[in-house]
């Protein structure tokens, strides 16, 4: 009972002092519930079917995610306490003094963890089941849902898991804790606070040297990652590259700036920037291998959030570009010349369902293929796209066709002189070649009759239907061309629904397999939409939620390492209060040391990330996605949101820590 | 021209049914140039005093004096202004800036008076002479010897040419050798640069290279005594007569 009294005694007196501990238990529980709990935002939501199956695949989804996010979690608490503990050795030696056994001290610890772990659990289960009720906003935007009324959610699948991961979290931690106190020695214990953390000094020469060659390593990595993206090998070289860069760069960092500063005696010999500049240089030489790490992090958080937001946005565009109406069939058999009459007729669904549609073939000729489109330049072609399939068969339409499926999308239609084609295409990956093909001048034979290129580049349009831009190219040509030589036929019919969409789509999906017997494929909207929204959904939920869990990580380490250093600080702005400088100037002092502590691994990881978004882009590009300000502007604020708040809890904590007498 | 002028100054602590008289009505001066020491034994309220003097700690009633500014009755910026200005403080366990160099250790005490980077550097270098620390000056406080250490502190203390060295047990954490060394140099500044010291020590051999020795015992003011011109040897051995009749709790002192 004691031992209890004492457990909870413990906890009382240094809660203020551990707030960020706790802090980040609380929030690790809640952001692990909420991520887990998305399948309980169905009740809130209107969602069809293919909705509320995406986000049971989402909740699937993010429980693999959350075994990861567990393990880093779990280091995280493990080595939070160990430093905790760390600085709790002289109570330890006088307990130890006083005549307990290792045993005993042990249970205190063994009680305190528990006690915390249950307490943060709760607190942190609580905040997790309000901020689930929020997350409701974020699904009805992003499937673009209606939220039909307010209902209260919770998922007990979620907290049951929530609970199970946390406790092996906790009895790992245990295990840890009572590891860590049968290690140490009496004399150790007691003589810990004289010791502190040794003071690492190094020689500034070697600081600046090691400094210059990370610039080096870094700039070349840089240049790897955007300039020679055509091989994987290099590519790898180049993160790895990445990584010893920022290890030495903060090897060197402090001392080159020291250095710099000590160079300017106007700067150096100012106030109080000798005591600031030798402060932050401790700091960051006794916590190099942390604040590479947690630069990593933030870099990868940055990169991988911006990224997943950035192919949200252009799935979201790409989405509406590619739906233009309702549905879209598409006949691949080759006695098929009317979807009409020859199929639609045919399963018994008539065309009154639409309120509009329109119809129309493409041909496959021998001599309109891709090869012969890319004939000038096709060796230089062949070289970049080894897979190229120079012989597959460009689909070639009427323009009167071609001009009526345009006109009912919505988009451009053009005029063709007796010997003119025009290439339509939106496919981002072969525009490029495409457009250098044209730029020398294409003909294509049909029939006795040749064609060549109206416009020197590709003009943007699509005839089927899709999620994102995959148009690989389609022949416009003047509707007096010779067809009796085609090699192949399709047919295609658009049509948009007449009356209640949802309604209507249902109507129609019963005569899919109907279809699809006749050799003929259906795509719709509101498919291509649930498809492309859970795709989009995953990435920005895999993206917030590994993105907050790196965020959270970095900054509560960073925060502990200040505040262990503020309780040793202490005697030193003691000292310099007695000799006379005023409070102010100390906290700005602690504000400014803490503050370019913070912003360090920050702001190098910035710029890591500037050259790691363009080096996704480059790959994103492949998939037709643009990065925007939107998903950069979304990075920053999160990151403002979090890393902020804990710089501030950390050096409001440290002031009080400084302060104290 | 006094620069210290200590009045019926009182510290009590504890309550009115439990009143603990840390400083019971003590009243004394320190002339410009002297070099005084207060001694008394663990719990005489020497260093209470000197927290008061130093302006750390407040007196319950009485004034202090200092250069003719009642330190009593500072607040907030002028306290700090005052203590960067005319104060200078030498700590038993040195109170060095682990990170910083001696060189910095040492200018930081005028930087922060915001004095011109070429004066902060001609006056390190002088006063490293003085004290015989100019091989050690980019040395950092792990690198030197509990002398060396003090040295430099003694550096920083006087190298703004305060109104009133305050040093609290300088030698408590020094072996002999290093604490004859500090002694000496204390004796130097205090004769060569007219520096004003006031030193609490319960160290006999510390007391005997002051100019006049205050004893205190129990919060009050017990003797006195002032070396004239006695050798140090001789004023030692007075020094050790009153130690004697002060009785057994200062036994330490030797």
């Amino acid at each position: 009972m004691m031992l209890f009294k004492l457990s909870i005694k413990n906890i009382k007196k240094s809660f203020k002092d551990y707030a960020i501990y706790f802090l980040t238990l609380v929030l690790g529980v809640a952001i692990f519930y909420v991520f887990n709990a998305i399948d309980s935002q169905e009740a809130m939501l209107q969602l069809n079917e293919t909705e509320k199956d995406i986000i049971r695949l989402m909740n699937e989804f993010l429980g693999g995610v959350s075994i990861l996010v567990a393990i880093i979690l779990g280091f995280l608490i493990i080595y939070a306490s160990m430093f905790l503990i760390k600085r709790r050795k002289k109570e330890f030696g006088i307990y130890l003094t006083l005549g307990m056994g290792k045993r005993q001290v042990s249970k205190i610890l063994l009680m305190e963890t528990f006690i915390i772990g249950l307490i943060s659990l709760i607190v942190g289960l609580g905040l997790g089941i309000i901020a689930s009720q929020f997350m409701s906003i974020v699904v009805a935007k992003l499937f673009e849902a209606d939220m039909s009324r307010f209902e209260f959610v919770f998922s007990f699948a979620s907290l049951m898991k929530t609970v199970i991961y946390y406790g092996i979290i906790y009895l790992t931690l245990m295990i840890f804790n009572v590891f860590a106190i049968t290690r140490y020695k009496l004399i150790d214990l007691l003589t810990a606070f004289k010791k502190g953390e040794k003071v690492k000094i190094r020689s500034l020469s070697l600081s600046v040297i090691i400094f210059l060659i990370s610039i080096i390593i870094l700039g070349y990595a840089y240049y790897l990652a955007t300039n020679r993206l055509d091989s994987l090998d290099l590519f790898g070289f180049a993160i790895i590259l990445g990584i010893i860069g920022t290890f030495l760069f903060f090897f060197g960092i402090s001392g080159f700036i020291l250095k710099l500063v000590q160079s300017n005696k106007k700067i150096y010999l100012k106030g109080l920037n000798i005591f600031n500049l030798r402060q932050i240089n401790s700091q960051v030489n006794t916590a190099v291998f942390s604040m590479s790490i947690i630069c990593l992090l933030l870099f990868f958080t940055i990169t991988i959030f911006s990224s997943a937001w950035s192919i949200n946005v252009s799935l979201k565009n790409d989405l509406v570009y590619g739906t233009p109406v309702d549905v879209l069939i598409a006949s691949y058999a080759e006695d098929v010349k009317d979807v009409k009459s020859d199929i639609l007729d045919e399963v018994g669904y008539s065309v009154d369902n639409f309120s509009g549609y329109v119809e129309g073939n493409t041909y496959g000729f021998e001599g309109v293929t891709v090869g012969v489109l890319l004939k000038p330049i096709l060796e230089d072609a062949l070289k970049d796209y080894p897979n190229l399939l120079v012989d597959n068969y460009l689909p070639v339409m009427k323009i009167s066709d071609y001009n009526r499926f345009a006109s009912f999308y919505g988009r451009d239609t053009y005029t063709l002189d007796d010997d003119e084609f025009i290439l339509i295409a939106d496919y981002a990956q072969m525009l490029e070649i495409y457009n250098k093909a044209l730029e020398k001048g294409v003909i294509f034979k049909i029939g006795d009759k040749e064609y060549h290129n109206k416009y020197d580049e590709y003009k943007e349009g699509l005839l089927s239907m899709s999620g994102s831009k995959s148009n690989a190219g389609i022949i416009v040509v003047p509707d007096n061309i010779d067809t009796s030589s085609y090699a192949t036929l399709r047919s295609y019919l658009a049509g948009n629904y007449k009356g209640d969409k949802e309604k209507a789509e249902e109507k129609f999906i019963k005569y899919r397999d109907d279809l699809s017997s006749l050799g003929a494929v259906s795509d719709t909207k509101l498919d291509i939409y649930s498809a492309s929204t859970g795709l989009r959904a995953i990435m920005i939920f895999i993206g917030l939620y590994l993105g907050i869990i790196f965020l959270i990580s970095s900054a509560c380490i960073l925060a502990l390492k200040e505040l262990s250093d503020s309780s040793d600080n202490k005697e030193k702005y003691g000292m310099l209060k007695r000799i006379g400088v005023s409070d102010k100037s100390l906290d700005r002092a602690l504000f400014v040391q803490e503050g370019i502590f913070f912003m360090f691994p920050l702001l190098v990881a910035i710029i890591h990330s500037v050259f790691g978004i363009m080096c996704a882009n480059i790959i994103l590009e492949s998939m037709s996605v643009k990065a925007n300000m939107e998903s950069i502007l979304i990075t920053a604020l999160f990151i403002i949101l979090i890393y902020g708040g804990y710089f501030l809890v950390t050096y409001i904590t440290s002031k009080r820590i400084i302060n104290e007498r | 021209m006094e620069i210290l002028k200590v009045s019926n100054a009182c510290k009590y602590y504890g309550s009115r049914s439990n009143l603990t008289k840390a400083i019971d009505n003590i009243s004394f001066d320190v002339l410009k140039g002297e070099f005084v020491a207060i001694m008394g034994a663990s719990g005489s309220g020497k260093t209470t005093l000197l927290n008061c003097i130093s302006t750390i700690d407040k007196v319950t009633s009485g004034h202090i004096l200092i250069n003719g500014t009642d330190v009593t009755e500072l607040r907030g910026e002028k306290l700090n202004k005052f203590r960067r200005e005319d104060l200078g403080f030498i700590f038993q366990d040195f109170n060095l800036l682990d990170t910083l160099t001696g060189y910095e250790n040492i200018a930081l005490a005028l930087t922060i008076l915001g004095k011109k980077p070429k004066e902060i550097d001609e006056k390190i270098k002088e006063a490293a002479k003085t004290l015989n620390i100019g091989k050690i000056l980019n040395k950092y406080p792990y690198q030197m010897s509990g002398g060396e250490k003090q040295r430099v502190a003694a550096a920083r203390a006087m190298i703004a040419k305060p109104k009133l060295i305050l040093a609290d047990e300088p030698t408590g954490a020094l072996d002999s050798k290093s604490s004859r060394m500090l002694l000496e140099k204390l004796g130097e500044l205090n004769k060569e640069l007219m520096a004003t010291i006031l030193m609490v020590t319960h160290d006999a051999f510390a007391a005997s290279y002051a100019s006049r020795v205050i004893f205190i015992k129990d919060g009050k003011v017990f003797n006195e005594l002032i070396r004239g011109s006695d050798s140090r040897k001789e004023f030692f051995d007075r020094i050790i007569d009153v130690v004697t009749l002060l009785g057994g709790d200062m036994n330490d002192a030797l």
